[in-house]
């Protein structure tokens, strides 16, 4: 196994842990840092004790984790489809949550932890419903022709796009706070997010971290991977199931943050090699790592003021993903 | 050995394949022949577990394919598909030792054996020196050898071709076939070889100077199967392609009939 990917992208992640963790409205010196993170918070330092256990420490882990959930689900989507254009959104998890959201916020809620809750359960309904009815719709027999999925998954995304739209124009007071959503700028302090998204994005995590090698094979098509032995209609859906899950519960307390499952895989592609074994993990490592950057400099850029960081996701990323593809001399790299 | 009997297929309400019955023992090579649409890559497909059977069996020595997980028969039959639309980025190397998948755990994980077996596989095709090369970047001659390579690297008794000489040409066509052939006729210094190979050809003078036998498929039927010499008459062949030809012996080969398509009738 060639570790120099391994150690290089998780040296990018660290790098952004650490800089998600000391970055922020009030500036936590690197002494104040380490003395709380070893748990040792003399009386000098409580305030920047409560700031990093109850704010950035949370708020890092819960980007940390959507990231991941984004990056290794894309490099899944791409590859479960064959197609460079795939992201995890391609078959209707984000118009499904953001229908959710924007249903749950058009009810006014009490703000009690069953009503903060509501939004982010409301989104990831949605988007797992809105797999499962894509699913359902593209099945012809036993089998999901991709080209179904795809147009099905197209189509309902752009019928549940067009309800959002209403939900919106119709609304008064929860506007700003929806689109802030859509762009994928909402994430919540504390730890209940986290704690609340692990037990699904886990699983699915898990899954596709597993899935490599029949991705491998699927590239050659769905007659050859079964042909050299792997039973294709169960290993595509159990890929799908894992991936929906992650980017369902990546994007329940998160918002809808574009760009990054598109292009994390393809820079590690580009980077390392196809081979899925290796690119699952990579992609997993690097989403954590550029969301995590992303989030500091939507915090940073109009201080004190946040930008949702799915702007900061397609304002960055697409000019730092041109460069690599420029830079990339090999040929046929997909 | 492979024994395909009574096999139906339809797609849908259309019924393909009708009632085949077709053998290949270890040791020879059985050209599948027929015009486009007469069922020669439905066949290979349902028998290689792609596509569901309405009817009939297909056999080994010692098993019941139909019955057989994706993962067991891989150990039993492998495809060596056309090379159109591989996927560029893998090496050879990456590509062959994907072929050990019936052997392997869900993770893909290989071992020395798996990689010896991936190494001996290489050789057989003369491809070693290509294992590094990404197979985007390799032509179709040296893509269809990959391919063939890990057919082999699955180990099985059984290989199944289709259309392998499609976008090859006259060289890689002959150098291909005659591999084809070194597998099935078992070398007698090595005692390797003696594979069961069905290879689906359009060229019928391909099939004639490389198989033992060939089986010549028309709308989904065996219309003829045999020596070259009995499967292409001047009659049997015109019937089947819709347009008239001649079938003289190749003038060096007194067994091998060459066939001659003469243009439609004006």
């Amino acid at each position: 196994m060639k570790i120099r990917p391994y150690l290089f992208t998780f040296l990018a992640l660290l790098l952004a842990i650490g800089l998600s963790i000391a970055v922020g409205a009030v500036f936590i010196p690197p002494d104040d840092l380490w003395r709380v993170l070893t748990g040792q918070p003399p009386q000098s330092v409580t305030q920047a004790a409560t700031i990093l256990l109850t704010l950035r420490l949370p708020r890092t882990a819960l980007v940390l984790l959507t990231g991941a959930a984004l990056g290794v689900s894309g490099a899944a989507y791409q590859g479960l489809f064959r197609n460079p254009l795939a992201d995890p959104y391609l078959i209707g998890v984000a118009s499904g949550a953001g229908l959710g959201a924007v249903l749950a916020m058009s009810i006014q809620w009490p703000y009690t932890l069953i009503g903060l809750l509501t939004v982010p359960a409301a989104a990831f309904v949605g988007a797992l419903g809105t797999v499962f009815v894509v699913y359902a719709l593209a099945r012809v027999g036993k089998t999901i022709p991709t080209t179904n999925l795809i147009l099905a998954g197209v189509a309902f995304s752009s019928f549940a796009a067009a309800l959002t739209s209403y939900l919106m124009l119709r609304s008064t007071g929860e506007l700003r706070r929806a689109i802030a959503w859509l762009l994928g700028g909402s994430a919540q302090a504390g730890w209940e997010p986290v704690l609340t998204i692990l037990p699904f994005l886990l699983p699915g995590l898990a899954g596709l971290l597993l899935s490599g090698h029949a991705l491998n094979l699927l590239q050659f098509g769905d007659d050859q991977a079964a042909q050299m032995g792997l039973p294709v209609a169960r290993a595509r859906t159990l890929i799908l199931l894992a991936a929906s899950l992650a980017t369902a519960s990546a994007v329940a307390f998160s918002g809808i943050i574009g760009f990054l499952g598109l292009v994390v895989p393809h820079v590690m592609r580009l980077s390392f090699g196809a081979d899925y074994r290796r690119l699952l993990p990579l992609s997993l490592l690097g989403g954590a790592a550029a969301l995590l950057l992303a989030d500091v400099l939507a915090r940073v850029v109009m201080a004190p003021q946040e930008l949702p960081v799915g702007i900061v996701t397609a304002l960055a990323g697409a000019p730092f993903f041109l460069w690599v593809l420029r830079r990339a001399k090999n040929q046929g790299y997909w | 050995m492979l024994k395909i009997e009574g096999l139906s297929v339809s797609y849908g309400q259309r019924r393909v394949l009708h009632g085949i019955s077709l053998e290949v023992n270890s040791g020879e090579v059985v050209a599948l022949i027929g015009p486009n649409g007469a069922g020669k890559s439905t066949l290979v497909r349902a028998v290689s577990g792609v596509i569901p059977v309405e009817g009939g069996s297909i056999r080994t020595n010692s098993s019941d394919l139909l019955s057989l997980s994706p993962m067991m028969r891989a150990r039993h039959l492998a495809v060596v598909p056309q090379a159109v639309s591989m996927p560029p980025a893998f090496t050879v190397w990456e590509t062959v030792l994907l072929g050990r998948t019936p052997y392997l755990n869900f993770l893909g994980q290989v071992s020395v054996k798996d990689e010896q077996i991936a190494r001996a596989a290489l050789a057989r095709v003369d491809a070693l020196d290509l294992s590094e090369r990404r197979v985007g970047e390799l032509s179709g001659g040296e893509q269809q050898r990959v391919l063939l390579a890990r057919a082999l690297a699955q180990s099985t008794p059984i290989l199944l071709m289709d259309e392998p000489t499609a976008h090859l040409d006259l060289q890689h066509q002959v150098a291909l076939m005659e591999m084809a052939q070194e597998l099935a006729h078992a070398d007698p210094l090595t005692g390797t070889g003696g594979l069961a190979v069905l290879a689906a050809l359009h060229d019928l003078n391909l099939a004639a100077r490389y198989a033992d036998r060939l089986a010549l498929l028309v709308s989904g039927e065996i219309k003829a199967q045999g020596t070259a010499q009995q499967v292409l008459s001047p009659e049997a062949i015109a019937a089947a392609y819709g347009l008239p030809v001649d079938v003289i012996p190749h003038p060096f080969a007194e067994d091998v009939p060459l066939v001659l398509p003469l243009g439609k009738p004006k």
